[in-house]
């Protein structure tokens, strides 16, 4: 009954998720194994490092550097026959590979895991989180994401082998042209222990500029609403809600949000909520620890200006 | 080239979602109901390239009960050319497998090289049908697209997916199944001339028992529970000193 993650790579070093993965697997099973799909092998090393990890598998190729999906999902399905739970962190990666390899298994996968209740049953969100429901799966093989929110991030700590798969690698019918990547120097926005979040009231891509700062002040990310996003004051990678990301850090402090509930369903967790607005009515003001009703520009350029 | 565009009926997005706790399901009898806002998004994406002339035909599929019409409805008013209503006897729990293997079926018997559909719908946020249906049929796949340029050729795509660290740009050979995102494009209102139009434009039925897919159940929803978001007891502050101070006090800085 022994379980495969598959791991998110950031860069050379293990995400945030694939620890969470980890974390979740290790409920599931005794045996867990990691597999790591990537073009240069030395960056199995950090999975290997994870605390709790018997086997990392790799299989290295070219292709494998931007996760081509169609090639992806069949060397998972493929590796799939030696387990029983395949397990990957929420995120973009996974939501795009996991469900075609549950195609490709004759599996119904299970997304956004908060909570395993047994090998066959979890509590996952419906409705932008406003449900949580609990399922029960019949499938022989279990293939699910977990939300990295919902588990701890697994240490470092181990030595796990590391073994090279060489498969043929499968036909592709895409490719891979071009990666478009947010540079920031600040904390990662799903890790990060604070986050300053502004919305549509910032009014413009200049002013948003007044978030990035408090950001820094603050050692904290920087998120967004929707509607900042699609207003073109931040890029989309930014944006925290039932599309974006789901965030729970020790403290959100959110700017001009009002709160719709898509966007609440990516921060509710957060430990300390903080809202600035001049809105008592909004809905992002019902679930502050701390509400400072004024004028954001005004509360912005004090807090900028605050000597700590 | 044929677009397929699967939509489904939801329950309306800014409509709080409540549990029967009778019947531990989400109480969907008398709510007001929508097409899937992503879904929207497709249907218009498909229109844009009909009216480009790269596409002869846009197909709307939906999956339901006779309710589910309504949908499709909305989609021919919008501008799609014709409608494939797939009818299930009573509110099957049809689970992203189910519709895939479904959707795949309709696929092969129309011969539609493009599919575009939401990334998720908004009730289940499952976000996996496009890339479960391109696995059954070994399409390729482009998730989360925001950006969609069709070659001149007309033999593949160039598609922008929006990933956890930017934008990613890939080619897609046809046939493909993309998945769209917010950004992509507004969507257009139904206006009222094409809602009489859209009245009579064909809709064609088939009963889902005749088309011999397993539909049982993989997952079975064994409880469900409100978690909205809990209002907190909020303390009214008026200075960045004071918010420092209490955020020190937290422990949160």
């Amino acid at each position: 009954m022994s379980a495969l993650i598959l791991i998110e790579l950031n860069g050379s070093e293990v995400s945030a998720n694939s620890r969470a993965a980890l974390t979740a697997a290790l409920q599931l099973s005794d045996s867990v194994d990691a597999l790591v799909l990537t073009n240069d092998s030395a960056n199995a090393s950090s999975a290997a490092s994870m605390s709790g990890i018997n086997t990392v598998k790799t299989i290295v190729d070219d292709s494998l550097e931007h996760a081509n999906v169609e090639v992806a999902s069949k060397l998972i399905a493929d590796v799939m026959s030696d387990y029983k739970f395949l397990v990957s962190g929420s995120s973009t990666y996974s939501k795009n590979i996991l469900p075609r390899v549950g195609a490709l298994l004759d599996v119904q996968p299970i997304s956004d895991v908060c909570e395993i209740k047994s090998s066959n049953t979890f509590v996952r969100p419906l409705y932008a989180g406003n449900v949580m429901a609990t399922v029960e799966t019949s499938d022989d093989t279990i293939v699910m994401t977990v939300r990295a929110t919902a588990f701890e991030h697994a240490e470092d700590g181990g030595s796990a082998a590391v073994e090279a798969l060489s498969p043929a690698m499968p036909e592709s019918n895409s490719t891979f042209i071009s990666l478009q990547e947010s540079q920031s120097e600040r904390p990662e926005l799903t890790t990060a222990e604070r986050i300053v979040s502004g919305g549509r009231g910032l009014g413009s891509k200049d002013n948003f500029a007044m978030i990035e700062q408090l950001a820094d002040k603050l050692d904290a990310a920087v998120g967004a609403s929707r509607a900042a996003v699609d207003a073109g004051f931040i890029s989309n990678d930014y944006q925290v809600g039932q599309t974006g990301k789901v965030v729970a850090p020790k403290l959100y402090l959110a700017v001009g949000i009002s709160g719709a509930i898509q966007h609440l369903a990516g921060m509710k967790d957060s430990q300390v909520i903080v809202v600035i607005n001049n809105d008592p009515d909004a809905p992002m003001s019902r679930m502050a620890d701390i509400v400072w009703q004024v004028d954001l520009f005004d509360a912005l350029n004090e807090l900028n200006a605050y000597q700590v | 080239m044929k677009i397929i565009i699967p939509v489904k009926r939801v329950l309306d997005p800014y409509t709080q979602a409540r549990v029967n706790k009778q019947t531990q399901q989400v109480d969907l009898s008398n709510a007001k109901m929508a097409m899937n806002p992503f879904c929207e998004i497709a249907v218009e994406e498909a229109l844009t390239l009909k009216e480009s002339g790269a596409a002869t035909e846009t197909i709307a599929v939906s999956i339901g009960t006779d309710k589910t019409v309504d949908t499709l409805r909305t989609a021919l008013a919008m501008g799609v050319d014709r409608a494939i209503f797939i009818k299930t006897d009573s509110e099957l729990d049809l689970q992203p497998l189910h519709v895939g293997k479904i959707l795949a079926n309709i696929i092969q018997r129309e011969e539609a090289q493009l599919i575009i559909m939401g990334k998720q719908a908004v009730d289940n946020d499952n976000n996996q049908t496009g890339q479960i249906l391109s696995g059954l049929l070994n399409y390729s796949l482009g998730t989360f697209i925001s950006k969609f340029d069709l070659s001149s050729d007309a033999n593949s795509v160039e598609v922008s997916r929006e990933i956890d660290s930017g934008i990613e740009t890939r080619k897609l050979n046809l046939p493909a199944i993309v998945t769209v995102d917010l950004r992509l494009n507004e969507p257009r209102y139904a206006s009222l001339p094409n809602i009489m139009k859209a009245r009579s434009k064909p809709l064609e039925t088939i009963e889902l028992s005749s088309l011999g897919i397993d539909t049982s159940p993989r997952i079975k929803v064994v409880s469900v529970e409100e978690s909205g978001t809990k209002d907190r007891a909020s303390k009214q502050i008026s200075s960045a000193e004071e918010l420092f101070t209490e955020l020190n006090q937290m422990g949160v800085l």
